[in-house]
């Protein structure tokens, strides 16, 4: 049974339609990644999947049981973490845990102990006691994750959780949520870092202006778009002269220049590249650099909705 | 944890939660404690109401006469008063002793009474009575003025003066300064019976200190039912909301949080203020029911107020003008006597009630609060069912 599945939900703001019609699940110990512009629809569609937004229609299965914004059992299920730090930064690490905690029904001396659990996770066990407005961006972020997790969710949900961190800080919230999923849970991941996506989840939906455009492994959807290598060359000089000896090559489909850079579109980067830089040797060019560039999400993306993923 | 958890709990959570950054924010101990306290204090200082005065003030009386009109005048008045408690009289032997105990505030003001005084009157001359006030306890000497007017208007002959303590030589103008500021300051105490003031009034300590507490309260109740537009902004609000809690107990916990800040304002207020200004609240019974509805009725009309607004800062600006307003045309920042014909606006208020039940607490029984809390508990449940209308937009998905 998935836990989590989401068919035909949308949501609609005045004459909006901000979500539309999405549908997907995640299965058990799956980490599933919603992949999309600013504004695309995601953290609306989180809202609706945790229960604080009523959607205009569709239905949402959490574990197999019809989910709403006032099904506390259901609720009491999801771990979430908004998108925007939102913890009380007036007070303790530790009293936000245990706050919060108290909330899921954890009872004083529980709530303590899961408290402290949390600190321990997260790392912040020698912070415990200090208002988090003394924290560092990343810190706070890391509370912020750690709310999430005081009720032992089966369906993790983090929204943009590496937004604003330093490099540091985001390697180590993307490793404490692999390991958390190598221990069986289950998450919905957004972001519009597709790195993240990459690195992190098992499939991916792109959502784009209130529409899942396309969902699968990232594997499934390059394949689906067919998307060819790049191959981007820098030159010390003008690139126009050999333009028309590069578009004759085998396996070569585009070729475009741009000053001193030229742009080959391919769909075996590393086949033609011998002959690429053979040919531009003969013609006496000076090459300053080669990057090759392997289809990616970004690439998906660009070809699904013609714009790029920060645009 | 099936059914989620248990309400109750989840009420309390929250209001420990509410109750704790107010201590950490400061606004309980600001609000709460030291700016109502440091404006009673303030108020009851240029007032002159001492505790002292309670019980009536101490006046040091001078006999120089050698006729038999003065000691009429100590006998037949001051000691009558002094009898009664409504003030200490204190004899002594020179002028220079009388000022001095004035000087030095042993007494609030004195009475000279001159070596002439029966032979003037009684060769059909004007005699003078002289009365030396402290500049700093200028309610004292406007009462002892009173008294002073009032015998001399039995003989027509008196003229009154009046002198500060601190001229050796009555200055006129000194004088004149002192009865103007005597008669702005008109302590709600009467000592005269053809004064004209009602008597049903609380003394200044007392008025001060409730007024000011319950002034104050407005803000500090403020702080807990704005925190909920804090909350929405910074998704701590939307945390609750997905946690698997009933809604209806975010708005139950800011209410509760708010009544519970205000009451124990209230309290705490209520004992400083009889322990440093020796107020007299009344009471406790029907001081307990008037501060409980007096906090509800606060807590109610600033949530219905909040309600309104779209966000902190706005609900904060709106509550502290309905503060000042509610305050000035409820009698707690002057007395209603000083709005005239708008008196009447005063009804409107849970000030006025709440002033109103204190002040009948203090000169009735205790089923004389009865009506006032009723109004104030009217005002408090329609705050409430406003404020949930309202303010159940917020944690509407
Ligand atoms: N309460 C609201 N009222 C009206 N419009 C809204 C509301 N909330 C969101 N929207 C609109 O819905 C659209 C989707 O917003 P949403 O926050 O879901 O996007 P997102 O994918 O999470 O973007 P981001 O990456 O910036 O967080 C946006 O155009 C936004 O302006
Ligand atoms: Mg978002």
């Amino acid at each position: 049974m998935p836990v989590l599945e989401v068919r035909g939900v949308s949501k609609r703001y005045g004459k909006n339609l901000v979500v539309d019609d999405v549908s997907f699940i995640i299965e058990e110990g799956e980490t599933y990644g919603l992949l999309g512009p600013n504004g695309a629809g995601k953290s609306t569609t989180i809202g609706m999947i945790i229960g604080i937004l009523q959607r205009d229609a569709g239905t949402i299965r959490i574990d197999g049981a019809e989910h709403s914004v006032t099904n506390s059992r259901t609720k009491a299920l999801i771990g979430f973490a908004p998108q925007e730090i939102a913890v009380y930064k007036d007070l303790s690490a530790r009293d936000n845990l245990r706050f919060f905690a108290r909330l899921y029904g954890l009872s004083g001396a529980r709530a303590r102990a899961k408290a402290d659990e949390v600190l321990e996770m997260v790392g912040l066990s020698d912070h415990a006691g200090e208002a988090v407005s003394t924290f560092s961006g990343g810190m706070a972020r890391r509370v912020n994750i750690g709310l999430s997790l005081l009720n032992d969710p089966k369906l993790l949900i983090l929204d943009e959780p590496t937004v604003g961190v330093d490099p540091q800080s985001r390697n180590s919230i993307l490793e404490s949520v692999q390991a958390l999923t190598r221990g069986g849970l289950s998450v919905l991941y957004t972001t519009h870092y597709m790195e993240e996506a990459e690195r992190l989840c098992d499939r991916v939906g792109i959502i784009e202006s209130g529409r899942l455009r396309a969902e699968g492994t990232q594997r499934e959807l390059v394949a689906q778009v067919g998307e060819d290598d790049t191959v981007l060359v820098t030159l010390g000089g003008p690139a126009d002269k050999a333009l028309d000896r590069l578009r004759a090559l085998d396996r070569v489909s585009e070729v475009s220049a741009d000053g001193t850079r030229i742009r080959l579109l391919t769909e075996d980067a590393r086949g033609v590249l011998p002959s690429v830089l053979r040919t531009l040797t003969e013609e006496d060019m000076d090459i300053r650099s080669v990057e090759v560039q392997e289809p990616d999400l970004e690439a998906v993306f660009l070809r699904l909705t013609g714009k790029g993923l920060r645009e | 944890m099936a059914n989620g958890p248990n309400p109750a709990a989840v009420v309390t959570a929250i209001v420990a939660k509410d109750v704790r950054q107010r201590l950490r924010d400061g606004s309980f101990l600001v609000f709460g404690l030291l700016l109502p306290l440091g404006v009673a204090f303030f108020f009851n200082m240029l007032l002159g109401g001492d505790a002292q005065q309670r019980t009536g003030s101490t006046y040091a009386v001078v006999n120089g006469d050698d006729g038999t009109l003065g000691e009429n005048l100590v006998d037949g008045m001051l000691r009558p008063l002094d009898e009664d408690g409504v003030l200490d009289l204190v004899v002594v032997d020179s002028e220079d002793g009388a000022r001095e105990a004035v000087e030095d505030g042993d007494a609030d003001a004195a009475f000279l009474i001159p070596e002439d005084f029966s032979r003037s009157l009684d060769s059909g001359e004007e005699a003078v009575l002289t009365v030396v006030g402290d500049a700093e306890s200028p309610v004292a000497a406007y009462i002892a003025q009173e008294i002073g007017r009032a015998y001399a208007t039995e003989h027509h002959r008196i003229t009154l003066t009046v002198a500060s303590a601190f001229d050796t030589e009555p200055d006129p103008e000194a004088a004149a300064l002192l009865l103007e500021e005597a008669e702005s300051a008109r302590a709600p105490l009467t000592v005269a019976e053809n004064d004209g003031l009602d008597t049903r009034q609380l003394d200044t300590a007392t008025y001060y200190s409730a007024s000011m507490a319950y002034f104050f309260v407005l803000f500090a109740a403020m702080f807990n039912v704005t925190s909920i537009f804090e909350e929405r902004a910074n998704g701590t609000l939307a945390r609750m909301l997905a946690s698997p809690i009933p809604r209806w107990t975010i708005l139950t916990a800011k209410l509760s949080s708010g009544l519970l800040i205000g009451l124990v304002n209230m309290a705490v207020l209520a004992l400083a203020t009889t322990l440093l200004f020796g107020a007299e609240w009344g009471h406790p019974l029907g001081v307990a029911a008037l501060v409980l509805t007096g906090v509800l009725a606060i807590v109610g009309l600033t949530a219905a107020v909040a309600g309104f607004a779209s966000g902190s800062e706005q609900a904060a600006n709106w509550l502290s003008v309905l503060a000042m307003l509610l305050g000035a045309f409820g009698g707690a920042l002057f007395p209603i006597s000083q709005l005239n014909e708008l008196a009447v606006v005063s009804y409107l208020t849970p000030h006025r009630w709440f002033l109103e039940g204190l002040t009948d607490l203090s000169a009735g029984g205790l089923s004389a609060v009865l009506v006032p809390c009723a109004v104030l508990l009217g005002l408090g449940l329609v705050g409430t069912a406003v404020a949930l209308l309202r303010m159940g937009r917020m944690v509407k998905s």
